[in-house]
């Protein structure tokens, strides 16, 4: 491959393009054919050659800081694990002209029309098949056009409402759609992540310039969102769950345009209305922005085996109580083969050839094109007809999205026996656009993923992309699994443009009330609390062990040995130094977490990531004793880091109420437990201080009692006293004081044994001694909190 | 013939946790020609909080119910009265050439319900299999019509497989049931669809029933203690589907009353339907079909 080497551009930064060599072949962003820089180009160039290499290091940091700060990553599938990866932004962004942008603006714009129109027809009339302008069999065979959807016309009168193609820019210089992405299309998220992660790194430089602003775009497809809804119900993103690689986005977006986020199991339908399930009993929902493959939608009448769909949804839509954003059914649009046809029936339904053309597609289900595509072999790529996945796309899963003819066997005798499963694909050279490396930029393919949104005003198209790029100068790998990276795109204006913001007008402010509460958000929240605090029980109780094992070096001894039995008595081994009890805790607890991540601060959730990863470095190097105590003591200090920022920051919100609760009811159970053993009269010596270190009392317990730790003063102040937050009163008034704000519009009836159960503890234990509570009464309580937990989850939770 | 047809469909559900949605596929078919639903009625115990009746995409009569608190048994009853028509054999020459049929289904441009192009692939619960494809391609030759081919599909699945009603459950995938040779009218008729549909065949499920009792001097049929299940076969645009029955080898006829057409059973199982349960669940079914004197 000859390379052609741009002439040197004068004035500009000479070393960071010195050697840029665009492949032969292909279009390049920066340079245009005859080796000049784009115009659009120069005054980025001039800016960040005007820096030194270290500056330039030092703001790419500030870019990379603001994602690993966001929580921003992704998942890379190596060997057994994925493991979590930093996100890979190439922070230099890919600028386009507003010019180039208005063109395929028009383009996509077209194209979706088109889409919409064949989406109706083919769950409608059906006649682009009887003509025979689509094959029959594209869509009898194929698992994502939805035979219960034929019939149903969507309540908000379309199928498509937010859309993406995938763009590339051939050696020409013109841009061509690579995929049409219909179905759940993700991106835009990561897309105002990578902005505002490019827009740190050249901050001076972006507030200078006129590059076109995401935010209009995003407020004009919430609002539009919230009129599908209507005014007597929520708007919400319906996920897949934490499993999906994409859940980040889902988080985000939600966050961002104040939307709830649902799974499959939030929702029930009744006569035909999807309703959540909230703390506060159903609510009906009329518009659900779906970001779950379609199959999985629905098991009654969609895939039998999903188990994160909704068992009548299908129905909802059908009696028209239901927008869905996108209609189930819309992803059959993705199907490779269609965009063989698609610019024949541009040109019979909208008399008018498409503006973007689609890369050149061939089915092989027809002798003429399979012909054609057999003498053109070696210029064309192989794929599965049905295929869902993007050309050059190495991240979408589908195997199946390429293929080649087993060896031995004769490319033109496969092409005929594969026939209708098969289409071929031009071959294309993508752009090159440039990438930051060692100090030059270097030129790499690319491909731009555009979101468009259906609004009120009609469709509008995100002025910006998520751009894809290539590890290398190889056109056929994109995607972040191949090592790829991603990037901003500047549409650059001309001329000053407005600054857009999520508000509606300047200085005004409407207070949104807060919507109900999911049931399964409540009950991930009441278990975070409860598992947070478990963890820290356990935490204290091996720190206890392990201090009175380095002091005694004896695992014999009458207190070490007590509290082993007691450590194992609650399933955790203290040989281990970090037994699998605690880490299994704190998994539980970040597992609640992971699935409320819309309902916390990114702080709380990277304190959770931190403690984890503390647990895991520490489980390798600890050795038993001092060293195991000490690290105890990071662990519970990390932890606090996450209370502190539940008690200090964490709005009061219902959510805040069922993780109060939940931590409460556990420190309650946790002492009461320990209390009954460890105040217990036939308890070796020490007991009554190990108590004392439990409920980290013990400097409160030399000032308040001046004797020796004794039965008594261990009682009085660790399970009577109502001023320390460690005794059992005390935790018991924080629940009697949560109770009022329970009820969430619930009946009385439903919450009256809450408030009862937690009434006759606390009148119990405001009036006995500390004398007369025994040990039974002590485990009483135990069993008083597991009743309270069914309690609490029979009344809002189920 | 007229029949008198009762079902009753009965599950209990020891530990239920949470609400019900199922679909009942149980109620015969209306095809002009071929047979008449004179009167049907379906009876669900207990009262549902929801129910509905309409059709699907194939046609078939579908009835929706939905219970709001936890189900610890549920009843569905069908009783009706059907006239089965008596039709013709079909006949070899009537069916297009196994090599054309390719080409007539390439003509047959259409995604309406009974069109043979949602049935020539991968359905949910039936996808071909090389050793399934390689039996039927054994099992037929060039130059047969395309009704023999699928007649000799059948006899040797008939000859090969025993009917085992212990031997597989409604999950057990077909190639299982080949592999072992053995189930019963699931699985008899999953395997042949794949066979068919290998050797480029569209083929499709039928659920239905079978008369209890055979005419004098015949034999009992196998599968008239439940409700029944066979195939049907597009033989090409002349003699289009054709219905076959490989549990007792035969075209069928007026022992035969059709409930529903799907691509396999999970489209037209006589009870789908999503139950939030802890533990295990049981359930029965009996099936009364009398030839009105």
């Amino acid at each position: 491959m000859s390379n052609v080497t741009p002439p040197m551009p004068t004035g500009l930064g000479s070393d960071l393009v010195k050697g840029y060599a665009v492949p032969s072949g292909a279009a390049d962003e920066l340079f245009d054919k005859s080796g000049q820089m784009r115009p659009v180009w120069t005054n980025f160039i001039n800016h960040i050659s005007s820096l030194s290499a270290d500056q330039l290091g030092v703001r790419i940091a500030h870019g990379d800081q603001y994602l690993r700060d966001a929580g921003v990553y992704f998942r890379r599938y190596s060997g057994t694990s994925p493991d979590e990866r930093d996100w890979p932004l190439s922070h230099i962004p890919v600028l386009l002209h507003d010019d180039d942008w208005q063109q395929i603006t028009r383009g996509l714009i077209q194209r979706a029309d088109l889409l919409e129109h064949v989406l109706t027809d083919i769950y409608g009339a059906q006649t682009l098949a009887s003509t025979g302008q689509i094959p029959a069999e594209l869509l009898a065979q194929n698992p994502e056009w939805l035979r219960p959807m034929v019939g149903i016309v969507p309540r908000s009168g379309y199928f498509l409402h937010h859309l993406a193609f995938e763009i590339g820019r051939n050696p020409d210089g013109s841009w061509f759609v690579l995929g049409d992405r219909t179905q759940a299309p993700s991106g835009a998220g990561f897309a105002l992540e990578n902005r505002r992660a490019t827009s740190r790194v050249f901050s001076d430089y972006f507030t200078r310039t006129n590059v076109r602003r995401l935010a209009g775009f995003f407020r004009d497809f919430r609002d539009t969102l919230r009129a599908h809804a209507g005014s007597s119900s929520d708007a919400a993103i319906l996920t897949p769950g934490p499993g999906t690689d994409t859940y980040f986005e889902h988080v985000y977006i939600a966050r961002y345009l104040g939307l709830m986020l649902l799974e499959g199991e939030d929702l029930t339908v009744q006569n035909g209305q999807a309703m959540v399930r909230t703390v506060s009993g159903l609510r009906p929902i009329n518009m659900l922005w779906r970001r779950l493959d379609a199959p999985f939608a629905d098991p009654l009448e969609l895939d039998e085996h999903s188990h994160i769909g909704t068992p009548g949804l299908v129905g909802a839509l059908r009696a028209g109580n239901l927008s869905m954003i996108n209609a189930l059914g819309s992803g059959v649009m993705e199907t490779r083969a269609l965009m063989a046809f698609l610019p024949r029936i541009a040109k019979s339904v909208l008399n008018t050839p498409l503006i973007l053309p689609n890369i050149a597609t061939w089915w092989c289900g027809h002798a003429a094109e399979r012909a054609y595509v057999k003498a053109q072999a070696g210029r064309l790529a192989f794929g599965s007809a049905l295929s869902t996945g993007l050309p050059y796309d190495r991240d979408s899963g589908t195997s199946a999205a390429n293929a080649a003819p087993p060896p031995g066997q004769d490319l033109a005798a496969w092409i005929d026996a594969q026939a209708g499963n098969l289409v071929a694909q031009q071959s294309v050279r993508l752009s090159t656009t440039p990438v930051y490396e060692n100090g030059r930029l270097v030129p790499r393919p690319m491909t731009i993923r555009v979101f468009l949104a259906r609004t009120d005003n009609g469709w509008q198209v995100m002025p910006g992309g998520y751009a894809r790029i290539g590890k290398n100068r190889e056109t056929t790998a994109l995607g972040m699994q191949g090592g790829g990276s991603v990037a901003d795109v500047w549409v650059v204006s001309d001329t000053p443009v407005p600054r857009e913001t999520l508000s509606p007008a300047k200085g005004s402010y409407q207070r949104v009330p807060e919507g109900a509460l999911p049931s399964r958000a409540a009950d991930n929240l009441f278990w975070l609390g409860r598992y947070v605090e478990r963890a820290e029980g356990t935490i204290r109780l091996l720190r206890a062990y392990h201090l009175r094992l380095a002091e005694t070096d004896d695992p014999e001894d009458p207190s070490v040995a007590y509290l082993a039995s007691y450590l194992l008595g609650w399933g955790v081994d203290p040989t281990q130094p970090i037994p699998e009890a605690l880490t299994t805790e704190i998994g539980a607890a970040t597992n609640c977490a992971s699935k409320v991540r819309d309902r916390f601060s990114v702080d709380g959730w990277t304190a959770l990531n931190d403690l984890t990863k503390s647990l895991g470095k520490l489980a390798v190097t600890v050795e038993p004793g001092d060293d195991c105590a000490r690290a105890m003591g990071v662990l519970l200090r990390k932890l606090s880091g996450f209370s502190g920022l539940v008690q200090d920051n964490m709005y009061r919100s219902s959510g805040w109420h069922f993780l109060e609760f939940g931590r409460a009811l556990e420190r309650v159970s946790e002492m009461a437990s320990a209390l009954a053993s460890f105040t217990d009269p036939d308890a070796p010596e020490g007991c009554l201080d190990v108590a004392i270190e439990l409920g980290d009392s013990v400097i409160t317990h030399q000032r308040r009692y001046l004797v020796d730790p004794n039965r008594q003063s261990v009682i009085d102040l660790l399970a009577l006293d109502r001023c320390n937050p460690r005794a059992i009163l005390f935790q018991i008034d924080t629940l009697h004081d949560l109770i009022p704000a329970l009820p969430f519009g619930r009946p009385a009836s439903q919450h009256a044994p809450l408030s009862e159960q937690i009434e006759q503890l606390q009148t119990k234990l405001g009036s006995i001694t500390p004398d007369a509570l025994s040990q039974a009464q002590l485990t009483d309580i135990g069993n008083a909190m597991a009743e309270l937990s069914a309690s609490l989850t029979t009344a809002y939770l189920n | 013939m007229q029949y008198d047809i009762k079902l009753v469909l009965e599950n209990t559900y020891p530990d239920a946790t949470g609400v019900a949605r199922n679909l009942i596929h149980v109620m015969p078919l209306h095809k002009p020609g071929q047979q008449a639903l004179l009167s049907g009625s379906i009876t669900v115990s207990p009262r549902p909080d929801e129910r509905r009746d309409s059709c699907d995409f194939f046609g078939n009569t579908v009835t929706e119910i939905a219970f709001r608190s936890p189900l610890a048994a549920l009843s569905v009853t069908l009783s009706a009265r059907v006239e089965r028509f008596a039709v013709p054999e079909p006949q070899d020459a009537q069916s297009c050439l196994l090599e054309h049929l390719g080409p007539e289904l390439k003509a047959t441009q259409t995604v309406a319900p009974h069109s043979p192009q949602h049935f020539l692939s991968a359905s949910p619960r039936v996808a071909t299999s090389p050793a399934m494809t390689a039996f039927a391609f054994e099992t037929t030759r060039p130059g047969m019509r395309t009704l023999e081919a699928v007649r000799a599909v059948g006899q040797r699945l008939h000859k090969e497989m025993r009917f085992d009603a212990g031997a597989t459950d409604v999950d057990t995938p077909p190639e299982t049931a080949f592999a072992n040779r053995h189930g019963v009218c699931q699985d008899f008729s999953h395997v042949m669809i794949a066979c068919l549909r290998g050797r480029g065949i569209p083929a499709g499920y039928v659920s239905g029933f079978l008369r209890t009792s055979p005419p004098k001097g015949r034999p009992r049929l196998e599968g008239a203690d439940a409700m029944h299940a066979w195939v049907r076969a597009w033989c090409g645009t002349g003699l289009g589907w054709v219905e076959y029955d490989p549990t007792n080898d035969l075209f069928v006829a007026e022992d035969h009353i059709v409930v529903a057409y799907g691509r396999d059973y999970s489209e037209v199982a006589p009870l789908r339907g999503v139950l939030r349960t802890s533990g295990a669940q049981s359930s029965s079914h009996r099936v009364d079909v009398k030839p009105l004197a």
